[in-house]
């Protein structure tokens, strides 16, 4: 694992969008050429990114990919990036769902377009970098990047209350975020590093001075920080405004890539950095992540607003992911990585759906609809496929990752794997629900009638994420054998832990 | 390095001249600019000027580039050529061509005749770069004179508006209270320790007890120096003034005259070892960053909200007083470049878009500016993510570094206090980002094209802010050579 291609290619996958961002800025104003741009970039770059997995050494721990070079001396920053076994599939899912979002927007995005496409790209390269970035500081600067153009995508081309909802976004996660700041500052200050392997092998090694007085603090500033991204109740309140105002490639990306922010840090700095506190802390969260998928999941329940609907199922769906994380079991952690692929493609597919019937309809209103089924056949089989996929029907994504979890759950104590086997049911009600009053029956509005099914654009933009639900439940190994290492190693110092805990 | 032979003890050697040659230049400059000025028109007197005072201020940077090969004391042990003094010459030039080269556009649409103007830029500079220089506390004082006096002309130079005079009058009046302050503190010290030369002040200080002069003298050369950099409680003044003088002086104004003052403040304070320094700086940066903050968040002007932020960022400079020098000098320098940098950048931008007369000024007025001149809002964007600290921008090293240098003080109180405004002001600063890119315009100003000047600034401005926040190292390191230098 040394040849330059390897050692670069994490940097390649990372900044080529962001060069593409620049590139379109020269570009003249003619917006096809700039979506097909775009578009070309972002194929590009997934293109790339398929390296990763193919070239990926599976029996091994530790990160692959790595390049590390100083930055900066003072202070001691480093260009520290690499994957394992989870980045390295978030990576991917980043790199999917962005050609997918060029797509989407085609026709829903005619203003402003070139900015648009600037902003998109930009958001990919700090996506990216979240996930690969081993030093701390980089990892803080790709963390407060992806906010600038997400809450910008929110604000310029969302619906009705947009600057609103891209304000509370920015604020939140801004303000989340301060305590992950001075949390990563505090590190510095006692060890000299941003460096991430670095810093967590001096804290195994016990040799950061003042570690045990602080180390709740600095576990919890981390915490909130991903808390808020996640979101973990009660801190989601942002999200169903962003996503509702969002257009839906911003909704695409957000609900399938920027929440995942939230997850893979508490997965990667809370367990990795901190494995006393996350476990003296894992009840009261654990509680949190329940609450989060019954009460997301009754709060979808009554919607009527599709989108709204799509978002309270994400607090639902993400805790799972944060019960998962925090049960500290190997079946848990493999089933909330996997549910974070999964949310991403079948979550990202169900933005785009209500997306394509907004374009035609310009409502998200579920009572606007009705009998779909009759005038766009085709967009009801897609839209039926992924909702299948999103309530974890067997053979499909959704099935494997929560099924995981929750045997994980059981595992830590049986009471969370039952209230979180409600979950399961309640999300089968809330979004089979939906799909009836939309698609079945009679059509209800006579507009309806007369909405057209789906183009050949829209057509592209919905088979990878169908034909990946699919893959993604039929062979899971294809996914796992990858993101299993990984997680073993996130998970050494908690048998360590745990036999400790039994010899008092 | 001192140079004790006979015939220098009376005339001036060669070596002597070069200690101050950035002043001759900008001296030179400044007076061929005054001198033809009335024998011009208008038209020509626009241009032709303008051009000469460039010159001037790039002349002036070559001269600092030529005099760091000779390093050292001069005339009479009154001026230091030393890392110190290079980086705020540079620092003042660097301004001073990015406030000039904003100003060609400005003063044409404006209809205001120039040529004085650029004449006292210059002369300004030359004051500023003097203080810095400077190492005996009347020169300072005369330096100081020399600096301020331009700025309150040129804050008045918007001559139709009444605003400006406002301005202008008020800076004077309380700005001559503040010298006199300064001055009588000048008096104190020279009381208690029988001498204005800051080496021999200190000197004096460290070796045995402190006179309780000193104290009084020291606190009163604070309350001159704090009302030059906006400090509060002596920052009143600020927002008034922002808010009539032309919007290049007052890019000029807050960082140039700013920085000069805060290097004859790191003299004073770091090389001379003020006594009660700690406490003093402490209660006046918590209150400067908290006023400064809290004042900018009900602002509906830009010029008075980047008066009320510029407050809070002389309160995050003032941290890196409280620390100790090794690290809280460099950092203040850091701070002050890079302050330097987005500040001057922010306000050329404002100069571009107030109009004739500057009738957009106002929140309002920057409505659908994303839409209407996406280049201006993206630099505006950036230099006001600079403001608030976001990295890979120059405004996150220069919080970083402050920050840093106070915790290692263990000033912990006031590195919380700072973090919490740094949250606060991310508020306001985003509120203008808001306002650009997620409103409408109500109503459609065309804007006019930028012309090569003004591109020219925000080219140097930017290119320095995020050189600053990519690459901080070496303007690091060169700042760190002074608190090495100045170390007892």
């Amino acid at each position: 694992m040394s040849n330059a291609l390897d050692n670069s290619m994490l940097t390649l996958i990372t900044f080529i969008p962001l060069a593409g961002a620049v590139l379109l800025m020269f570009f003249p104003r003619r917006d096809r050429d700039i979506r097909m741009f775009a578009l070309v970039v972002s194929l590009l770059d997934f293109v790339l990114s398929l390296h990763l997995p193919v070239h990926f050494q599976r029996g091994q721990t530790g990160f692959q990919y790595e390049t590390n070079q100083l930055w900066i001396s003072n202070p001691n920053i480093h260009y520290h990036m690499g994957v394992d076994g989870v980045s390295m599939w978030l990576v991917v899912l980043t790199t999917f769902l962005t050609p997918l979002c060029v797509l989407i927007s085609w026709k829903s995005i005619h203003e402003r377009v070139k900015e648009f496409f600037i902003l998109l790209l930009v958001l990919q390269t700090a996506l990216i970098g979240v996930f690969v970035a081993l030093d701390l500081f980089l990892f803080y600067f790709f963390w407060e990047a992806t906010l600038i153009p997400m809450a910008l995508l929110i604000g310029i081309y969302g619906h009705g209350r947009r600057v609103y909802a891209a304000v509370k976004f920015f604020l939140y996660t801004m303000v989340a975020s301060m305590f992950m700041l001075a949390a990563i500052l505090w590190l510095y200050a006692k060890t000299g590093t941003f460096d991430f392997v670095s810093i967590q092998s001096a804290i195994r090694n016990g040799q950061v001075e003042n570690f045990s007085g602080a180390a709740l603090w600095l576990f919890l500033g981390f915490f909130i920080a991903f808390a808020v991204k996640v979101p973990v109740f009660p801190f989601h309140t942002w999200l169903p405004d962003a996503h509702v105002e969002a257009p839906t490639a911003g909704s695409v990306l957000l609900a399938g890539v920027l929440l995942k922010m939230g997850t893979y840090g508490m997965l990667r700095f809370d367990l990795g950095l901190f494995p006393e506190q996350s476990v003296s802390n894992a009840s009261w969260i654990m509680v949190l992540a329940l609450i989060g998928i019954v009460y997301g999941a009754l709060v979808a329940m009554v919607q009527p607003n599709m989108k709204k609907l799509i978002a309270y199922s994400s607090i639902s769906h993400l805790g799972f992911v944060v019960l998962g994380i925090f049960s500290f079991t190997q079946a848990g952690l493999d089933g909330a990585t996997y549910v974070m692929l999964a949310h991403g493609v079948s979550t990202g597919a169900l933005f785009m759906l209500a997306g394509i019937l907004y374009e035609r309809r310009h409502t998200y209103e579920i009572a606007e609809f009705g009998g779909l089924a009759t005038p766009m056949p085709v967009y009801a089989t897609f839209f039926l496929f992924i909702v299948l996929a999103s309530v974890g029907l067997p053979l499909l994504n959704g099935f494997i990752g929560e099924f995981l979890v929750l045997s994980g759950a059981f595992r830590d104590r049986a009471v969370y794997g039952i209230v979180g086997a409600t979950g399961v049911i309640w999300s089968a009600c809330y979004l089979l629900w939906m799909y009836q009053r939309v698609f079945y029956g009679k059509v209800t509005h006579e507009v309806n009638l007369a909405l057209p099914d789906l183009s050949g654009r829209e057509r592209a933009a919905l088979w990878p994420p169908a034909v990946a639900a699919l893959v993604m439940g039929v062979a899971p190994l294809l996914w796992l054998n990858a993101i299993d290492p990984a997680v073993q190693t996130a998970l050494a110092p908690f048998a360590q832990l745990a036999s400790k805990m039994v010899g008092r | 390095m001192n140079s004790t032979t006979d015939l220098t003890q009376v005339v001036p050697q060669a070596a002597d001249y070069i200690r101050i040659l950035p002043e001759i230049v900008l001296a030179i400059f400044g007076m061929i600019v005054m001198v033809l000025d009335p024998v011009m028109d208008e038209r020509s007197s626009q241009k032709i000027l303008g051009v000469l005072a460039l010159v001037g201020s790039l002349a002036a940077l070559i001269a600092t580039l030529f005099q760091a090969q000779y390093p050292g004391l001069g005339f009479w042990n009154m001026v230091q050529v030393d890392s110190f003094s290079l980086f705020f010459h540079f620092l003042v030039a660097a301004v001073t061509t990015v406030v000039i080269l904003t100003s060609y556009e400005y003063m044409a649409v404006q209809g205001i005749r120039a040529g004085e103007y650029y004449a006292l830029v210059l002369f300004g500079a030359l004051g500023m770069s003097l203080m810095s220089s400077a190492v005996e506390l009347v020169l300072i004082f005369i330096a100081l004179e020399i600096s301020s006096i331009s700025t309150y002309i040129l804050a008045g130079f918007r001559r139709r508006a009444a605003i400006s005079s406002e301005s202008s009058v008020k800076y004077f009046l309380l700005g001559s209270f503040a010298t006199a302050f300064f001055l009588y503190g000048v008096a104190l010290m020279f009381g208690a320790t029988g001498s204005t030369s800051i080496t021999v002040i200190g000197d004096a200080l460290r070796s045995g007890q402190i006179p309780i002069l000193a104290y009084v003298g020291v606190a009163l050369i604070f309350v001159g120096l704090g009302f030059k950099v906006a400090a509060a409680p002596f920052h009143v003044w600020t927002p008034d003034v922002y808010e009539g003088a032309p919007a290049p002086v007052v890019g000029f104004m807050s960082t140039a005259p700013k920085a000069a003052a805060f290097a004859v403040l790191l003299r004073i304070m770091f090389e001379a070892d003020a006594p009660g320094r700690v406490w003093l700086i402490w209660v006046a940066a918590a209150l400067s960053m908290t006023l400064g903050n809290v004042g900018a968040l009900v602002q509906n002007n830009v010029k008075r909200l980047l008066a009320y932020s510029s407050i809070a960022h002389a309160g995050y400079l003032l941290v890196a007083f409280a620390a100790l020098p090794n690290n809280g000098i460099p950092a203040a320098m850091f701070y002050l470049a890079s302050y330097a940098a987005m500040n001057v950048g922010a306000f050329a931008v404002i100069s571009h878009i107030s109009g004739a007369g500057e009738r957009y000024v106002t929140l309002e007025d920057y409505e659908g500016l994303g839409r209407r001149s996406p280049l201006l809002a993206a630099m505006l964007t950036i230099f006001l993510l600079s403001l608030i600290g976001i990295p890979i921008t120059g405004g996150f090293f220069a919080k970083f570094y402050v920050f840093s240098a106070a915790l290692q003080a263990n000033l912990v109180g006031l590195v919380i206090i700072g973090v919490l405004n740094s949250a606060v002001a991310s508020y306001y600063y985003l509120r203008l980002i808001v306002v650009m890119y997620m409103r409408e315009a109500r109503e459609d100003v065309p804007l006019p094209r930028i012309p090569l000047g003004l591109g020219a600034a925000l080219a140097i401005s930017l290119a320095a802010t995020i050189y600053l926040g990519v690459l901080p190292g070496r303007v690091l390191d060169y700042a760190a050579r002074t608190a090495a230098e100045w170390a007892h």
